[in-house]
C-alpha cells in the first residue's frame, strides 16, 4: 500500500466525519438522531449499528458493481440494505438486549437511512472495494460520533449522568434539567449543536454550511 | 361492539396526538423538515402520505399474517415489508401518471420522496409488534397518517412566519427549524396521559 493510497483512505474517512457530517451538515437520518439519544450508552450502540450497515453495504455493493445492471440497482441496494439490517437487527438482540429493548425500532428503521443508499449510490458503485470501506467507515463514524455529541449532552444536562454513571451534577448540588430527557429536548438539543457547528464552520472558515 | 368502536377510536387518538410520530417518536422527520417550509407542498405531502400508509399498512398485514407466518419467515419481515412500500410507491407512480395526470402533477414528486419517510416502515413494523389485527392496523395506520399531517401543517404554518422575521446568524435554516419543532413538541406533551392503552 502506497502512502499516497494511505493518505487518500484517511481523508476519505476525514470527509465522512467533518466535510459531509451526516448529520450536522447534511441534516439526513435525523429520527434516531434525537430518538435514541437520552442515553449514551443508547446511542452509541445505534451509532456502532450504523457504522456496521453502512461498511458493510460499501463492501458488498463495491464488490457486486459490475454485476449489478444499473436500471434496477436501486431495488437491489435496498436488498443489500435491508440483508444487512436484518443481521444487526437479530446480532443486537441477541448480544445486547437491554440496548435493543430502547432501540429495536431504530435498528430495524435504518433500512429507510437516506445517508446509506446515497453512499452505496454515489460511491460504493463506482470505487473499488478498499476506498468504498474507508468511505462506510467515514461515514458511519461521522454518525456515530454526531449521536455521541448529541447524546452525552442530554445525558449530562438531563439526568446529570454519563455513561449511566454516578451523578457529578448532583454533587455540585445542581438540578438536572428534567425537559432535555423529554421528547422536546431532543430538538432542543440537536438544534443548539447544530447552530454551534454552524458558528464554528463559519468562524473557521469551512465555505460549506448546512441547510 | 361499543367497547370496540370506543378502543379504535382511542387508538387514532393514541396514534395522532398522544404518541405523535413526529413529536414523541421522531420518525419521519427528514421529510418533516424537508418538504415544511411552505403550506401548499406541506398540504399535499400530508394528503399522499396518509393514502399510501393505509394502503401499505393494509398490505403489509395481508401479507404478513396471511403470507409470511405460514411459511415462517417472520425474520425477513425487514426486507418483505420495504419492498411493499418500494412495490407500492412505484405502482401507483406509474398508474398515477396514465390514470389522472393531474394529479400526478400536482402530488406525483411527493409520492417519490415518501419512500424515504420513516413513518411508513415504522407503521407495519409497530402492527407486528403490538399484535393489531386487521381493523385496528387500520385505525393504528390513519390515525399516523393524521397525526403526520397535523404536525406538518403546524410546521408549515410557523416556518413561513419566520421566513419574515430576523434570526441570528448560526441559527438560520434548520437549527431554528429545530427549535420550533421542539417547542411544538413540548406543547404536545401536554396530551399525555389523555388515553391509556
Amino acid at each position: 500500500m502506497s502512502a499516497e493510497n494511505e493518505l487518500s483512505n484517511w481523508e476519505l474517512i476525514k470527509n465522512g466525519v467533518l466535510k459531509e457530517n451526516t448529520i450536522f451538515k447534511l441534516a439526513l437520518s435525523l429520527c434516531p438522531a434525537i430518538a435514541v439519544t437520552t442515553k449514551l450508552k443508547d446511542g452509541f450502540f445505534m451509532g456502532l449499528a450504523v457504522v456496521f450497515v453502512q461498511v458493510m453495504v460499501n463492501l458488498t455493493v463495491s464488490a457486486m458493481r459490475k454485476f449489478i445492471h444499473p436500471r434496477i440497482r436501486l431495488p437491489i441496494f435496498m436488498l443489500i440494505i435491508s440483508g444487512w439490517v436484518t443481521v444487526v437487527n437479530l446480532l443486537m438482540d441477541a448480544l445486547v438486549p437491554d440496548v435493543y429493548k430502547n432501540v429495536g425500532l431504530y435498528i430495524q428503521l435504518i433500512v429507510a437511512f437516506a445517508s446509506i443508499l446515497a453512499r452505496a449510490e454515489m460511491f460504493a458503485s463506482k470505487n473499488k472495494i478498499v476506498p468504498s470501506m474507508f468511505d462506510g467507515i467515514g461515514m458511519g463514524l461521522g454518525f456515530l460520533v454526531a449521536l455521541i455529541f448529541v447524546s452525552m449532552f442530554r445525558e449530562a444536562l438531563g439526568n446529570g449522568t454519563i455513561f449511566a454513571g454516578t451523578s457529578f451534577a448532583m454533587s455540585i448540588g445542581a438540578k438536572p434539567l428534567l425537559i432535555m430527557v423529554l421528547p422536546a429536548g431532543g430538538f432542543f438539543a440537536v438544534g443548539l449543536l447544530m447552530a454551534l457547528f454552524n458558528w464554528l464552520y463559519t468562524r473557521y472558515g469551512t465555505k460549506s454550511h448546512a441547510g | 361492539m361499543g367497547s370496540e368502536l370506543t378502543k379504535l377510536f382511542e387508538l387514532v387518538i393514541s396514534s395522532s396526538l398522544v404518541n405523535n410520530f413526529v413529536f414523541t417518536w421522531f420518525l419521519g422527520l427528514c421529510i418533516f423538515f424537508g418538504v415544511s417550509k411552505k403550506m401548499e407542498t406541506a398540504i399535499g405531502m400530508s394528503v399522499t402520505f396518509t393514502a399510501v400508509i393505509l394502503i401499505s399498512s393494509a398490505m403489509s398485514w395481508l401479507v404478513y399474517n396471511y403470507l409470511m407466518i405460514p411459511l415462517g419467515i417472520e425474520f425477513l419481515m425487514i426486507i418483505v415489508f420495504i419492498g411493499i412500500v418500494a412495490g407500492l410507491v412505484q405502482g401507483s407512480d406509474t398508474i398515477m401518471r396514465k390514470v389522472s395526470p393531474g394529479l400526478y402533477h400536482k402530488l406525483g414528486i411527493y409520492l417519490a420522496l415518501i419512500s424515504t419517510n420513516c413513518i411508513i416502515l415504522a407503521v407495519p413494523l409497530m402492527n407486528v409488534g403490538n399484535h393489531y389485527n386487521f381493523i385496528e392496523s387500520m385505525a393504528f395506520a390513519l390515525g399516523s397518517g393524521l397525526g403526520f399531517s397535523l404536525a406538518m401543517i403546524i410546521m408549515a404554518s410557523i416556518r413561513e412566519k419566520i421566513e419574515l422575521s430576523d434570526v441570528p446568524g448560526p441559527f438560520k435554516g434548520l437549527p431554528m427549524a429545530f427549535i420550533i419543532a421542539g417547542m411544538i413538541a413540548l406543547a404536545f406533551t401536554g396530551f399525555s396521559g389523555l388515553i391509556t392503552l
